[in-house]
């Protein structure tokens, strides 16, 4: 017992009245083993404890054998007859603390369809923050999940997206480089004394190796033989100091502490490594760009277009410029790394060494092809920039194999339509007088400047309008526009719902929510391939025909003169559940048709 | 421009800029209501606008049958003085002596232009010129009286100015410009009552024209602001329905040409308008795709 396993003598049945064939079991917590004792008997029997689903015994007193019954999930049992009750006694403590224990991993092998992969618990607390501020989202999981119509997994499974992408992003992309520029790591300063501290981490230094490729060659070729490490880093951060130092000539510092100190001078001057590689880049650019004779067309020559930087703006210089970084290059090389994302893994980012190996390596695969492409790009620049200067404009037409269109003048179009609708107003106002139609152009100039000359002698007709027609326009205005209103009203802002009385008005809309939730998890179940999924349309088709029902007593409970609409409104929903109905009873006869089928074929 | 001192200038001051149709084709043929009733109307509602308030200003542009101009710009300074004969005030005998001036020309340049079919007014260029001049006044500084637009219109839509009205309609939607319009012709136009939909400004059609007067000072005198509080007649619907190439019937659907946007009322094997040729009916074009599915496969 102490090890967990249980040895006995049985006699092993395949059903009550086999007379059984004898041999010893063996139990563990995780299996149950039978070796029958003439070793050319086939009855063996291993099989593992969670394909038990239920086990029964004889008891104690009654006059049948002492007897175990293990019935199997797919529905065979296996019956051991025991030599005594103790025997049994100890058995059956024995397969019940191993059933116990593969009921705590609900895991059934038939089952695993089920999408029940436990959530963990980030996922549920964010489940239930989810419940907690949508009310409607609460109703529907009462309704559904306590009421055992969905599963917990199946509801939240139509939901994923509103759990947030969170869960699944965290998949195997690869942490690229933060985006804070290298410039921000800043000194910080204790106040009391001159001394500044910088502090530098591995990452750091991946960053300036990347960054700075001057540096990183700098690294390799002093440490550890010429200076420490320490002496390295020190320099750098005293260059860097320099860069950032606030006044106006830390150009000219610069420039003076580089004569003074060679190494350090590897600083604070430009990046020749850069510099080549920016000039290999700009070979790969368009020839007939020219941003030199762009220059002055905008901004772009103020330097750092103005942008504060460390709490300053910079200022230039022309006579040290040779010693400054504007801000844009210091930013273009840091999203050219960032783009270029990250060679090294995290592992070894242990200390500064290990990173300037590992950048090396990485770069010199790099390097290799980029020298011999660097031939061929200039053979290919040389032929671009023949190519380029063809100007399309001044080459002849190609024909290409164009259909042309035959467009016609749309005046056709309104001339004519316009035409009918004269038409239809001459035959409308037709007798009104005819005479002033046919009047000639200078006529109707004439008769109009008469008027208007008319006007300039006698003044504005007095009085303008008459009382009677003020009064009349007024309540037509009036009448239009408070007609329009009440129309507007009633088909924009007043929908039928709100005349509903209250109770009526939320049952719907609940109604019609739950059904949507229904609806969408029964058509998802379709076709039905599991027998799991075969339960679950079951379960829904049950609930929505209550839905139906209750839908059915709503309309019967309404007052006479609304149930027309309520009618109206129930409809669409009656119609889902119905399609829903048919297809379900179609499937259910296709399927039948289908086994009887393949029954008839078999025999 | 007259500079008056920002701060007088309130949410509530307009610019209100009258297209004023005088189309003599239409006038003459106009029986309800004679062109002499119609300048009173206008004139008296111009000077209820000026009234309103001492900075409003209002401008009157002429649309005629063969061009337009500006006959009233309460802004400047020659409309100021004029003959007071005792009858009038000199806003309206300035207004009538330019119309009249207007007319004239307008009959000039209308002897060397062929006639058009319809008998429209020059629409699209008052609306145009209208435009210019609130352009003008966005322009003048920051302190400007709110414009907007005021279409008196009698003669049809002119479908040669179609798309001239449309581009109009959409610059003065940009500009948040309302059009205004106030149609006295016998039939809806459908230019205006679009251009009042789009700019979000107040299409109405009198139906008692000697009470023109009243219409305009009820719907149209509110300035901008307070719009917001009023209720204007609101159009009960406006037809956007298009009308079909072929038959000129107002259709709900349609085919439609994929290259020209011209519309039918039914299936044509080659566009009428652009001549482009359409593929073969549902059917055929989904076998036709199964066959190409499957080509790669064997």
């Amino acid at each position: 017992m102490a090890s967990g396993q249980v040895s006995k003598r049985v006699k092993f049945k395949s059903s009550v009245k086999d007379p059984g064939t004898p041999g010893r079991l063996f139990l563990t917590l995780e299996r149950l083993m039978f070796k029958p004792n003439s070793p050319n008997s086939a009855t063996k029997l291993n099989m593992e404890f969670r394909f038990v689903k239920n086990h029964k015994y004889t008891k104690e007193g009654s006059n049948k054998a002492p007897m175990l019954n293990l019935t199997s999930s797919q529905g065979v049992s296996y019956i051991f007859e025991f030599e005594s009750y103790d025997d049994l006694h100890v058995c059956k403590e024995c397969v019940g603390k191993a059933l116990s224990k593969t009921g705590e991993t609900p895991k059934p092998i038939d089952t695993s369809e089920v999408p029940s992969e436990q959530p963990s618990t980030e996922e549920l607390l964010l489940r239930m923050n989810m419940l907690r501020e949508n009310g409607e989202l609460q109703k529907l999981h009462m309704r559904f999940v306590s009421d055992g119509i969905l599963t917990e997994a199946e509801f939240w499974a139509t939901r994923k997206k509103l759990l947030g992408g969170n869960f699944s992003k965290k998949s195997k992309q690869r942490t690229g480089l933060k985006s804070f520029v290298l410039s921000d790591t800043k000194p910080s300063t204790d106040g009391r004394t001159n001394k500044v501290t910088f502090t530098l981490t591995p990452e750091i230094v991946r960053e300036v190796f990347a960054e700075k490729p001057a540096v990183h060659q700098a690294y390799l070729n002093l440490v550890p033989r010429k200076m420490s490490e320490r002496d390295f880093w020190s320099k750098y951060c005293r260059a860097e100091y320099l860069h950032h130092a606030k006044n106006a000539n830390a150009g000219a510092a610069a420039a003076a502490e580089a004569a003074e100190d060679e190494e350090l001078a590897l600083f604070l001057k430009p990046d020749d490594i850069l510099a080549s590689e920016t000039r290999r880049k700009i070979r790969c650019v368009d020839p007939t760009l020219d941003m030199e004779a762009d220059e002055g067309d905008d901004y772009t020559h103020l330097p750092d277009h103005g942008i504060v930087r460390d709490g300053s703006k910079e200022i230039t210089e022309s006579q040290h410029e040779h010693y400054r970084r504007t801000l844009s290059q210091e930013l273009n090389r840091h999203a050219a790394v960032v783009l270029q994302g990250t060679p090294i893994d995290e592992e070894q980012l242990k200390d500064t060494q290990t990173v300037a190996e590992a950048l090396k390596l990485s770069k010199q695969g790099e390097n290799a092809s980029n020298e011999e492409t660097d031939m061929n790009t200039n053979q290919d620049r040389l032929s671009r920039i023949s190519k380029m200067i063809e100007i399309d404009d001044l080459q002849a037409s190609s024909d290409l194999p164009l259909a042309p269109l035959s467009i016609k003048d749309p005046r056709d179009y309104f001339d004519s339509q316009q035409a009918t609708a004269l038409k239809n107003s001459r035959d409308t106002s037709i007798g009104n007088d005819p005479v002033k139609r046919i009047l000639s152009t200078e006529e109707s100039y004439a008769s109009l400047r008469d008027s208007i000359s008319h006007v300039k002698t006698t003044g504005l007709i007095n009085p303008i309008i008459t009382p009677e027609a003020a009064v009349k326009v007024l309540s037509v205005l009036t009448h239009n526009i408070s007609s329009t209103k009440y129309d507007i009203g009633k088909n924009h802002g007043l929908s039928f719902l709100d005349t509903l009385p209250n109770t009526s008005k939320e049952e719907l809309l609940y109604h019609w929510t739950s059904l949507q939730e229904l609806l969408r998890h029964y058509w998802s179940s379709y076709p039905i391939t599991t027998a799991y999924l075969y339960t679950k349309v079951s379960r829904l088709k049950d609930a929505m025909s209550k839905i139906d029902s209750q839908l059915q007593e709503l309309k019967e409970s309404v007052q006479s003169d609304l149930r027309h609409q309520v009618t109206l409104l129930v409809r669409p929903m009656q119609q889902a559940i119905e399609a829903a109905m048919q297809h379900h009873d179609a499937e259910l006869q296709k399927r039948s048709a289908r086994s009887g089928e393949r029954s008839n074929g078999y025999t | 421009m007259t500079s008056v001192p920002s701060k007088l200038y309130s949410d509530d001051v307009s610019l209100v800029v009258v297209l004023l149709d005088t189309n003599p084709f239409f006038w003459t043929a106009s029986s309800s209501l004679p062109f002499s009733q119609f300048l009173s109307h206008v004139m008296a509602f111009v000077n209820s606008i000026l009234l309103l308030n001492q900075l409003n200003q209002v401008v009157v542009i002429a649309s005629g049958y063969n061009t337009c101009d500006y006959i009233y710009d309460s802004s400047s300074d020659a409309s100021q003085l004029g003959l007071e004969n005792g009858k009038m005030p000199s806003l309206y005998s300035n207004l009538l002596q330019k119309l009249e001036d207007f007319m004239i020309k307008d009959e000039k340049l209308g002897k060397e232009q062929s006639q058009r079919a319809i008998k429209s007014s020059l629409l699209s260029g008052s609306m145009s010129m209208a435009l210019c001049y609130i352009q003008r006044v966005f322009r003048s500084g920051p302190f400007h009286p709110q414009p907007r637009i005021l279409c008196l219109q009698g003669s049809p839509d002119g479908p040669e100015q179609y798309v001239a009205v449309m581009n109009a309609i959409f610059s003065a939607q940009r500009s948040m410009v309302p059009i205004d319009s106030c149609y006295v012709g016998a039939h809806n136009s459908a230019f205006l009552q679009q251009a009042s939909y789009i700019t979000g400004g107040v299409y109405v059609k009198p139906q008692h024209l000697d009470g023109l007067f009243q219409y305009l000072t009820t719907v149209f005198a509110t300035d901008l602001h307070s719009r917001s509080f009023i209720q204007l007649p609101r159009p009960a619907g406006v037809d956007f329905r298009a009308s079909c190439f072929c038959h000129k019937t107002t259709i709900d659907m349609g085919y439609i040409c994929s290259v020209c946007l011209s519309i039918f009322c039914n299936h044509h094997k080659k566009c009428s308008t652009c001549g482009s040729v359409f593929g073969q009916a549902q059917s055929d074009t989904s076998s036709a795709s199964d066959l190409k599915r499957k080509a790669p496969e064997t």
